[in-house]
């Protein structure tokens, strides 16, 4: 039978009984109606010999002005009514229609070359205002148009068959669009199959869901303009662009960090790996950079920072950093004499109010660049291809305060930290704080990479704070890996440890607070205000891991082999408990230390925030300001009672006593 | 993130930072498609890892073709030997209720609480000091079914539900566009819906039910609770958990990788409120 979905375009003749039997099968599959209908027998012989395809038309348009030939011009004898028409009246149910049909069923077949003809005329006729000669092939093409009301309705007709109404009703609900669309199903079925029929694929059955799901979407989101870019994708092109700039410079990549990244299962992919490496190198091209190497990545809300560790090189100093420090430092010392003057004024008013005994307390001044805390510059950059931008330099009150919060970072460096106690500073500032912290306590080597310096002797200069430099140890073997991973005495920290007071070196807070007495004329109070403070000794460089404090009985350390199968090549990888992400790998002679993760640290208990300070005495209690509770009504009372008793027991002493002398005068 | 993606899965997944060494990942590739024919499992995910301080658990879940239905979970320590865990019960999720702080990596470990407990002896009530003991296992099932309710996303079309019931696999998924793709409410819970019923007229108009029957991440209690960042250029959606650290869901916009992968140390993070 040819192919059963679409009937062969040949024109009609031998094979005409064959197609309409294809067109019926086919409108009936598709428009699921009633097959083997009396009336489906009736027209669609008309319809084939017309001479068009008998396949489905697009409906995608409907001219505005198509003009259906009035019943009435046909006459009965007439026989290419056109089909449109002859669906009219089969909807409308006209019973004679169908003895109509039934009489020219013949006439047809003798006619053929005429009715061609004329459907041909017709066809030029209506082509001007119509999308494609088949559109009077839809039976529902004129109703799909909207202006029924030309067509007169007889009223003197029989009502519809039930089979015709069970036609019409399942027409309509394929012809039902949703609220959200205005494409129904029929249309979209027309759709559909016009797009097969002209694209023609092979084994379009098994693309049938494809090409179901773009026939959809080009009706919706017609491609129009092939010039213009699609503004959802505008950050990603711009992004890409960006990246692309980092790939432009040649250089010979040095993947081994990234290889070895990869084996030990820690760290970024190894493509976000290289573009990291290619930023870090644009960014060596930027500054005066004598070391770097990529720290590690924090996560934040909106945003991650990737973190490069940074050092100068030497005579390079930061100019911005200083000139901040000064502003702040120049807001101090004036604020005490404001208070000064402020003070003597009141002094001479009648009533001296008591002076405030509280204190701020004094600052510790940070760390001088390359030392302690500030050893390393950390610029950062939230995704490589942007600009990286450097981090201040950290202050111990910083540090101190980020010890005692916990907060998501944003991903915005000057993002208000808004937390109780107040964190001094931005998220900059708490960045860098954390960024310090981790360093200090995660960063290790194995032992023997570093070693001290030639020169000692400093140790009892400092006080017993511990030697600060340290240089690599050229004579270094390496250790096995079973051996690094086996115990924890094989690793040393190699940054300082950080002292309560907020600095790896400690500093005398009482030399920094008489020099602000100075600038203050507070003398009395300055005895109260000194006390013993002891110096913070913190546990000296390169001391190893086993040294560690212990959380709740769970080693801070905890180390793996990478891989436990082959031992002969795997990594040793160390993970903090105590900072979850901190990573080291080691393996032979090299080893690298990286954070990826939050940024905070572990604690096994509900992290507390402090409770506020308690409320402050104003000034010191004496019997001018001690309140008294005013006496009650029964105390006056009784009071007055005492009173007027003592009065009266006054009076009758005076009383006996004049008596008395009265008795004695007359005596 | 399904066994059949593994690798693509793995590499989209490794911005949070924690990644499977080679072997690791050879292991798992042979061992999960041993798993998925012996179990007959429909769809085979790997879920994660939970460090423990000895050892990591590698945790793996077997679908069946109804993708709501329980799901049975797995757990290695060498990627190579699975074992299958007992499914979670009420009982079980109130035992180890009580166990804080790190996993040991033994699963035969046991953790011991003293409880108080009330002893009826004749008609004298006396509180008595009992040591109980849960085992790891327990406290790993337990975990894991909590992260799963809380924490498990899938993309809107990812799934759909057919008139008769089961939930199926939608192969016709193309993914977000973009700007679906940074709307929280176009990610679902996978999960049995809870919040479902309590939304209102009007909206349960505008969803539609063979693809809206989930409970989306909108309305997760404390809002902020996700952290949703485009990665690699624009081209990749991760939405990392804030209550669970080390849940990461990715999505690469009109394409059909998506899936999330647990790498943490299976605590919950209590302090979410005061970080935000």
């Amino acid at each position: 039978m040819g192919d059963p979905e679409f009937p062969p375009q040949e024109p009609l003749g031998s094979q005409e009984d064959q197609d309409t039997l294809d067109v019926q099968a086919m409108r009936s599959n598709l428009m699921g109606w009633p097959q083997a209908a009396e009336n489906q027998e009736m027209y669609q012989p008309e319809e084939a010999q017309l001479g068009t395809p008998q396949y489905l038309s697009p409906n995608v348009s409907f001219p505005a002005g198509y003009q259906p030939q009035p019943f009435q011009e046909e006459g009965d004898a007439q026989l290419p009514l056109s089909t449109n028409l002859m669906m009219q009246q089969l909807q409308q149910g006209q019973g004679t229609f169908f003895q109509h049909l039934d009489s020219t069923y013949q006439d047809p077949r003798q006619g053929f070359p005429s009715s061609s003809a004329l459907y041909s005329g017709e066809e030029a006729r209506f082509e001007g205002a119509q999308q494609g000669p088949y559109m009077q092939e839809d039976p529902a093409y004129p109703f799909l148009s909207g202006d029924m009301g030309y067509v007169p309705f007889n009223m003197d007709l029989p009502e519809p068959e039930p089979r015709e109404l069970a036609v019409q009703n399942a027409k309509a609900y394929l012809l039902q669009t949703s609220i959200n669309s205005h494409l129904s199903l029929y249309e979209h079925l027309v759709n559909v199959l016009t797009k097969i029929l002209n694209q023609r694929p092979e084994n379009p059955l098994s693309m049938l869901e494809w090409l179901n799901r773009t026939a959809q979407a080009e009706w919706f989101h017609p491609k129009l303009d092939t010039l213009r870019d699609d503004p959802e994708m505008q950050p990603t092109y711009e992004m890409a662009e960006r990246q692309r700039a980092l790939f432009v410079r040649g250089g010979q990549g040095e993947g081994e960090q990234e290889m070895e990244e990869e084996v030990a299962g820690v760290g970024l992919s190894s493509d976000e790996s290289f573009r990291i490496f290619m930023a870090l190198k644009q960014l060596v091209e930027q500054q005066p950079i004598h070391t770097c190497r990529f720290w590690g990545k924090i996560l934040g809300l909106s945003r991650s920072y990737l973190v490069a560790e940074v050092e100068f090189r030497e005579g390079e100093e930061e100019g911005e950093e200083e000139e901040v420090e000064e502003v702040v430092e120049g807001g101090e010392p004036l604020e005490p004499r404001d208070e000064e003057e402020g003070e003597e004024d009141e002094e001479k008013a009648a009533d001296a109010i008591p002076k405030p005994t509280w204190k701020p307390p004094p600052v510790i001044p940070r760390e001088e660049s390359r030392s302690g805390t500030n050893k390393y510059l950390y610029f950062v950059c939230n995704e490589p291809g942007r600009a990286w931008t450097r981090l201040p330099h950290v202050t111990p009150l910083q540090i101190v305060q980020a010890r005692k919060i916990k907060k998501f970072f944003t991903g915005y460096l000057d993002a208000p930290v808004v937390s109780f106690p107040p964190f001094p500073g931005n998220e900059a500032n708490y960045l860098r704080a954390q960024i310090a912290r981790i360093s200090a306590a995660t960063h290790i080597s194995p032992l023997g990479f570093y070693q001290f310096g030639e020169e000692e002797g400093d140790e009892e200069e400092e006080g017993g704070a511990g030697r600060e430099s340290f240089e690599e140890n050229p004579d270094f073997e390496g250790i096995p890996v079973l051996e690094l991973v086996d115990s924890m005495a094989n690793w040393v920290h190699h940054v300082q440890h950080i002292l309560p007071q907020g600095r790896c070196s400690w500093v005398n807070p009482m030399q920094k607070m008489e020099e602000e007495e100075e600038l203050g004329e507070e003398e009395e109070k300055a005895d109260e205000g000194i006390e013993e403070v002891e110096q913070e000794i913190g546990p000296p460089l390169l001391t190893p891991l086993s040294e560690d404090a212990e959380i709740l009985h769970m080693s801070p350390w905890t180390a793996r082999l990478s891989c436990s199968l082959c031992p002969q090549y795997s990594v040793a990888v160390v993970r903090s408990n105590l900072w979850p992400g901190a990573y080291t790998y080691a393996t032979g002679k090299k080893f690298e230390n990286i954070y990826i993760g939050w940024g905070h640290k572990y604690s096994p208990d509900n992290f507390n925030p402090p409770l506020p300070a308690p409320i402050q005495q104003e000034y010191p209690s004496g019997p001018d300001v001690m309140e008294m509770s005013d006496p009650t009504v029964e105390e006056e009372q009784a009071l007055k009672a005492a009173q007027e008793q003592a009065l009266a027991a006054a009076e009758e002493e005076e009383e006996d006593e004049e008596e008395e002398e009265e008795e004695d005068l007359e005596d | 993130m399904d066994s059949e993606s593994l690798l693509l899965s793995l590499e989209l997944a490794s911005g949070s930072g924690q990644g499977l060494s080679p072997d690791r990942r050879a292991s798992l590739l042979t061992s999960l498609t041993l798993v998925k024919r012996d179990y007959r499992y429909d769809r085979v995910l790997f879920w994660g890892r939970i460090l423990g301080i000895v050892a990591d658990y590698y945790i793996a879940q077997g679908l069946s073709a109804d993708q709501l239905a329980p799901r049975k979970t797995l757990y290695s320590l060498n990627c190579m030997e699975w074992s299958l865990l007992p499914p979670a019960t009420e009982e079980m999720m109130t035992q180890t209720s009580v166990v804080k702080g790190r996993f040991m990596g033994d699963p035969s470990h046991e953790y011991e609480h003293t409880e108080m407990q009330k002893v009826n002896d004749g008609e004298k009530v006396f509180d008595e000091e009992v040591v109980v003991q849960i085992k790891e296992e327990s406290r790993l099932v337990s975990i894991i079914d909590q992260i799963d309710k809380a924490v498990a996303v899938i993309p809107r079309g990812a799934l759909y539900k057919t008139p008769f019931g089961p939930i199926h696999v939608n192969r016709t998924f193309e993914g977000l566009s973009l700007s679906e793709a940074k709307k929280l409410s176009s990610y679902f819970h996978f999960r049995e819906p809870i919040e479902l019923k309590n939304k209102t007229l009007l909206e349960k108009a505008d969803m539609d039910p063979s693809l809206d029957f989930l409970d989306s991440l909108e309305y997760d209690i404390p809002k902020g609770s996700w952290s949703m960042q485009m990665e690699r250029g624009n081209t990749l959606v991760v939405l990392r958990s804030l209550l669970w650290p080390g849940l990461t869901f990715f999505h690469a916009p009109h394409t059909k990788n998506c899936g999330y992968i647990y790498v943490g140390t299976g605590e919950k993070n209590i302090d979410l409120p005061f970080m935000l």
